[in-house]
């Protein structure tokens, strides 16, 4: 059976970043299509008309949206090459919840720290690094998240990373003197093709960010 | 099974720790239950979820797992001879974890939007009302959103089929009625009169009893 796979996605986006690695993980070929996030395209509207967002897998023709979701999907269609999530079901509950730990504290406090300023700022700061934390404890002493292996919560992570430089330069801090393990980690998955091709060059998220604070007066 | 140590912490009030005992009776699984009272939570629940210091917490031979949506596919993941709560299909199990964290993340929020007074409340029930319908819509077609049987989406739902309806009505908010929603309330019907949920969710006085006590 054919098998005809686009993705729906913003190159800054550390979501839509998360199924990049994924089809990349798991080698399967797709149409990328980058969304005018300001002008959304009818594609993207039809394929997630409750969210409207990106990133959209559309699997012949079925739209999957959530990108912790899509992942999840890539790893149960796509067999044949090595699994992200753990094969241990106390592993894989480990790992979802730990996910689910990243999209509730990182993202919020990321966004905060770009877009305030002053008291709301440093306690944004101190919130994100006081989670990373919590992540870097987590990860201890192991290669990634997932163990020996890059897994799910490897993906789920690191892709934020890319926007790191872009938090530490609104908030003149700096995330690798705190979690400093952590950066490590994130080295460490650079050093995969899959990683290295998703995730964008720090300096541009850097300039988007700029870019998109002058836009918005703040 | 063998040795299966399964216990739960919970609250008698709580719709996420619902979720869990409504999945644990489906999958027949001998449970020990903990109340817990969060103005003194217990050293097992800090020890358990340091992480969040929330309920429901499950337990099983020892290892803690935290989160009701991560709470309930373990369950079903671990126990696999009995009925399923996620569909076997990739495609239709992620729309059953889109649906469950719409639920989760969507319907919470407007719901909490729903509670405040004066402008606040507008807005909240607008988005309500445009999730109820998004629901409605899902429900087209099937008795329960997990077709034939309850499934993760219904039990994650719990709180649409009990504890909406009782904010709506404490607050005299008329949303949630056949004419607005039939697919819905008639969900809700199927769904309160199913055997297991009968029996593990708090009957509708005393939960109206519970909130105006607590000056919801």
């Amino acid at each position: 059976m054919a098998n005809e796979v686009v993705l729906l996605d913003a190159w800054v986006s550390m979501f839509g970043m998360r199924a990049r690695i994924a089809l990349a993980e798991k080698c399967v070929k797709y149409e990328y299509v980058e969304e005018d996030l300001r002008n959304k395209s009818p594609r993207l509207l039809q394929a997630n008309p409750i969210n409207k967002k990106i990133p959209v897998l559309i699997h012949n023709g079925k739209p999957i949206c959530e990108s912790l979701i899509i992942v999840q999907y890539i790893d149960e269609v796509w067999t044949d090459k090595p699994s992200l999530l753990p094969s241990d079901a106390y592993q894989r509950a480990q790992a979802r919840f730990w996910a689910d730990f990243i999209d509730k504290k990182i993202y919020d406090a990321g966004r905060k720290i770009w877009t305030t300023k002053g008291e709301e700022q440093e306690a944004a700061k101190k919130d994100l690094i006081d989670n990373l934390k919590v992540l870097e404890s987590e990860l201890g002493d192991k290669p990634y998240f997932g163990g020996e292996s890059f897994g799910f919560l490897d993906v789920a992570l690191v892709t934020y990373s890319s926007w790191f430089e872009a938090y530490e330069t609104v908030g003149n801090f700096s995330i690798e003197a705190e979690c400093p393990k952590l950066i490590a980690w994130v080295k460490r998955c650079l050093e995969r093709e899959s990683v290295a091709k998703a995730l964008p060059e720090s300096k541009k998220v850097v300039d988007f960010v700029m870019g998109l604070k002058q836009r918005m007066g703040i | 099974m063998g040795d299966q140590e399964v216990k739960l912490f919970s609250l008698w009030a709580s719709p996420f720790g619902k979720r869990v005992e409504i999945a644990l009776k489906i999958k027949g699984i001998k449970y020990e239950y903990f109340e817990e009272d969060l103005s003194n939570k217990s050293s097992e629940l800090l020890k358990y979820n340091p992480v969040h210091k929330k309920l429901p917490v499950l337990l099983h031979n020892g290892k803690p797992v935290c989160e009701s949506l991560v709470i309930l596919e373990y369950i079903d993941e671990t126990w696999k001879s009995e009925r399923s709560l996620l569909p076997e299909d990739p495609y239709a199990r992620a729309m059953a974890r889109f649906w469950a964290k719409f639920i989760d993340d969507k319907c919470i929020a407007a719901m909490w939007g729903a509670r405040k007074n004066s402008e606040g409340q507008e807005e909240g029930i607008e988005e309500l009302t445009e999730h109820l319908k998004t629901l409605e819509n899902e429900l087209k077609g099937k008795k329960f959103f997990g077709g034939d049987e309850i499934g993760l989406v219904d039990i994650t739902a719990d709180l649409i089929a009990l504890w909406l309806g009782v904010l709506l009505e404490l607050k005299g908010i008329e949303l949630l009625t056949k004419e607005k929603f039939p697919r819905l309330c008639e969900w809700i019907d199927d769904y309160l009169d199913h055997q297991i949920i009968k029996e593990t969710l708090p009957d509708r006085e005393t939960y109206r009893d519970f909130l105006l006590k607590a000056k919801f």
